[in-house]
């Protein structure tokens, strides 16, 4: 008997966005909340816990890698330092 | 939306090698060769099983501690031992493997975990020699796998090292309260030393010329040491905690070499017997896990009813 | 680790408040002694880590009320020398803390029966006249309300389970009810304590107890049992038998070596 899997995601204060930090079995969302607690947040981590089933994430495939990912390297425009800023002049 | 076809074995093959060779990491859902994926499972599995074998030695001394404190600090350690199972558990699951597939095979005896948990913990140095001794060398043996070439597992190692920072040091100072203490307790300190240092040597496994897959973890990334590296240098770290302690390490043959200590024979043929299911606890550590196993699948069949029942429960 | 709250010491005597600091320190205390037992055996890994959090938790309040014990009583006694030197006589905590934790469905049935009291209780004497209980009762109250919540959890689960569970957890919320009168039992400390605003009336938290435990057993489709056997006497010092071998093992390595430190 195996419960389900569920992904874990962890705040680990205000002001910051909740980081993956692991996973674990229970057999319900109410319990994987509570497990989380235990498990992932007994030296002070977090002030918010996610909980998710693992096989509810969808994910990119490292074979898609090349269509995904690599389009965006040539568009150096959509960073601030591709545009050159006359000497002296500041706020912009 | 059509997929685009998969690269060619070969393919595969040379951009898992270049990811390697380039120290980056793998993750879950590359293509990895077979074998690094079952090498990963079968050790993550057999580290994951220690933990929580590794449970029982301690967890038979929390119920008998001899003060509020050192109880409250060995909850605590057993506790993150249950966790650090768990994470590793989780880690294992990554690579396609089943937490209750694994521990089948744990209590069925066809995967192992760490010999040094078949030495029994008979009195309350023990404890604290386990603290001192075996996290120290299993600290040794962690850290390098926090940069293994597997990212789930490292990561999970980087959370385990960082939590375990403290269970040596618990050990060692419970080591130094006794060995400063009464004449009783400085015996138990020295009767826990004699008895824990050769098993803490074998942990890091047999000599390099006889550790057949070492080589190639080396090359997968998976092990960065050897394990007569970390073996050396766990003597090195540790003779001189013991002499801080006054206590004497049971190895005659020990000696100063320059910046090393070099240590006698390892009696190897112990380990090899301990390996094969002889040690003195091989039947009570598995029997006991078994037990609790069995004894906890009416909760775990209740809990995955229940849900079944009740699928919005939140 | 959790550091718990060490008191000040510098109060004086106060018999009454120490009594009764002991009482609530002895439950703590036998408590997280029997949800230790469960070390490497809980039925599944999450609840390793879950069982020894809450004995963690218990074991905190334990130091901080028999430290707190010790300082108001005017006998310069440790944590320590009231954990592990006084006789079975001399412990004074309530019955249901100290009787066997059986299977996992009693041990929820007693972790429900005590969290529900220690919400309460805790809650209570948040506003006590007494401020160094007081103190100890805020940071409780959360520890007690997550227990509860854990225990709920397990109860309802189990309750509503498989038949097997289902019965299960019904014996363990029968085997156990009789113990819980002693929780709310009155006697002349508690009445002098109440007069001083130090402890609240027991006989207000019954109702909301009973409250909270039956609407947990009815999530869990069980029955709310029935007892005219209320046995007591643990406040007084007069246990079960199986009380002796609880403290024969959790005294024997201190007395063994009077007066060494660990």
């Amino acid at each position: 008997m195996t419960s389900p899997l569920w992904e874990v995601f962890v705040r680990s204060r205000r002001g910051l966005s909740h980081t993956h930090v692991g996973s674990l079995r229970a057999p319900d969302a109410h319990m994987a909340l509570r497990n989380a607690r235990d498990v992932y947040t007994r030296r002070q981590e977090g002030t918010s816990i996610w909980v998710v089933p693992s096989s509810q994430i969808v994910a990119s495939s490292p074979q898609e890698k090349d269509s995904f990912f690599d389009p965006a390297g040539d568009k150096p425009y959509r960073h601030p330092t591709f545009y050159d800023v006359p000497e002296g002049l500041t706020h912009l | 939306m059509d997929r685009p076809a998969p690269p060619a074995q070969p393919e595969l093959e040379r951009e898992f090698s270049e990811r390697i060779a380039a120290d980056e990491r793998i993750e879950p859902r590359d293509w990895m060769p077979d074998g690094y994926r079952a090498t990963l499972v079968r050790q993550i599995a057999q580290h994951a099983h220690s933990e929580i074998v590794g449970m029982q030695p301690e967890g038979n001394w929390i119920t008998r501690a001899p003060s509020l404190r050192r109880k409250a600090i060995l909850v605590a350690k057993v506790q993150d031992e249950a966790g650090h199972g768990l994470y590793l558990y989780s880690a294992a699951e990554t690579l396609g493997a089943d937490r209750s597939r694994l521990l089948d095979l744990l209590h069925e005896g066809r995967q192992k975990y760490s010999t040094i948990f078949n030495y029994p913990a008979t009195s309350w140095a023990d404890v604290a020699a386990i603290g001192w001794l075996v996290d120290g060398a299993a600290i040794m043996n962690q850290v390098p796998l926090t940069r293994c070439s597997y990212g789930p597992y490292a990561r999970a190692m980087t959370r385990v090292c960082k939590e375990e920072s403290f269970h040596q040091r618990q050990g060692f100072e419970a080591m130094s309260v006794l060995a400063k203490g009464t004449s009783a307790q400085r015996r138990m300190a020295q009767d826990a030393l004699d008895r824990w240092w050769w098993p803490a040597l074998m942990m890091f496994g047999p000599p390099d010329g006889q550790s057949p897959n070492s080589a190639q973890s080396m090359a997968w990334g998976i092990k960065r040491f050897s394990n007569d590296e970390l073996r050396q240098r766990f003597v090195d770290a540790t003779v001189p905690q013991a002499e801080h302690l006054g206590l004497q390490i049971p190895d005659p043959q020990l000696h100063r070499d320059g910046e090393h200590y070099r240590t006698g024979e390892i009696d190897w043929t112990e380990f090899q017997e301990v390996m094969r299911g002889n040690g003195p606890c091989n039947r009570q550590r598995l029997a006991a896990r078994v037990r609790a196993h069995e004894d906890g699948a009416w909760v775990r069949e209740a809990a995955a009813a229940y849900a079944e029942k009740h699928p919005a429960a939140a | 680790m959790t550091v718990s709250p060490l008191p000040e010491v510098d109060a004086p005597a106060d018999l009454d408040v120490s009594a009764y600091a002991l009482r609530l320190g002895d439950d703590a205390l036998v408590l997280a002694q029997q949800l230790c037992t469960w070390a490497a055996r809980a039925p599944e890994l999450e609840q390793d880590v879950a069982l020894l959090n809450l004995a963690l938790d218990l074991l905190g309040q334990a130091r901080s009320l028999l430290s707190y014990a010790g300082s108001r009583e005017g006998r310069d006694r440790s944590e320590d020398d009231l954990a592990f030197l006084r006789d079975e006589p001399g412990f004074v905590n309530a019955l249901l803390m100290e009787v066997d934790g059986g299977d996992f469905a009693r041990t929820m049935a007693r972790q429900l029966y005590a969290s529900a009291h220690a919400v309460l209780l805790w809650s209570s004497l948040h506003e006590s006249a007494d401020e160094q209980l007081a103190g100890i009762a805020g940071k409780a109250v959360k520890e007690a309300a997550y227990h509860l919540d854990h225990a709920r959890s397990w109860v309802v689960r189990l309750g509503d389970g498989t038949a097997e569970s289902a019965r299960r957890m019904q014996v363990g919320l029968d085997e156990l009810w009789p113990y819980t009168f002693e929780l709310f039992e009155i006697d002349p400390l508690i009445s002098r304590l109440t007069a001083r605003g130090v402890v609240a009336d027991p006989a207000l938290l019954e109702p909301r107890w009973r409250s909270i435990v039956s609407d947990v057993v009815g999530e869990a489709t069980l029955r709310l049992p029935e007892s005219t056997w209320r046995p007591t006497g643990g406040r007084s010092g007069r246990h079960t038998e199986g009380f002796g071998y609880l403290l024969a093992e959790m005294q024997h390595l201190h007395r063994s070596h009077p007066g060494a430190s660990w």
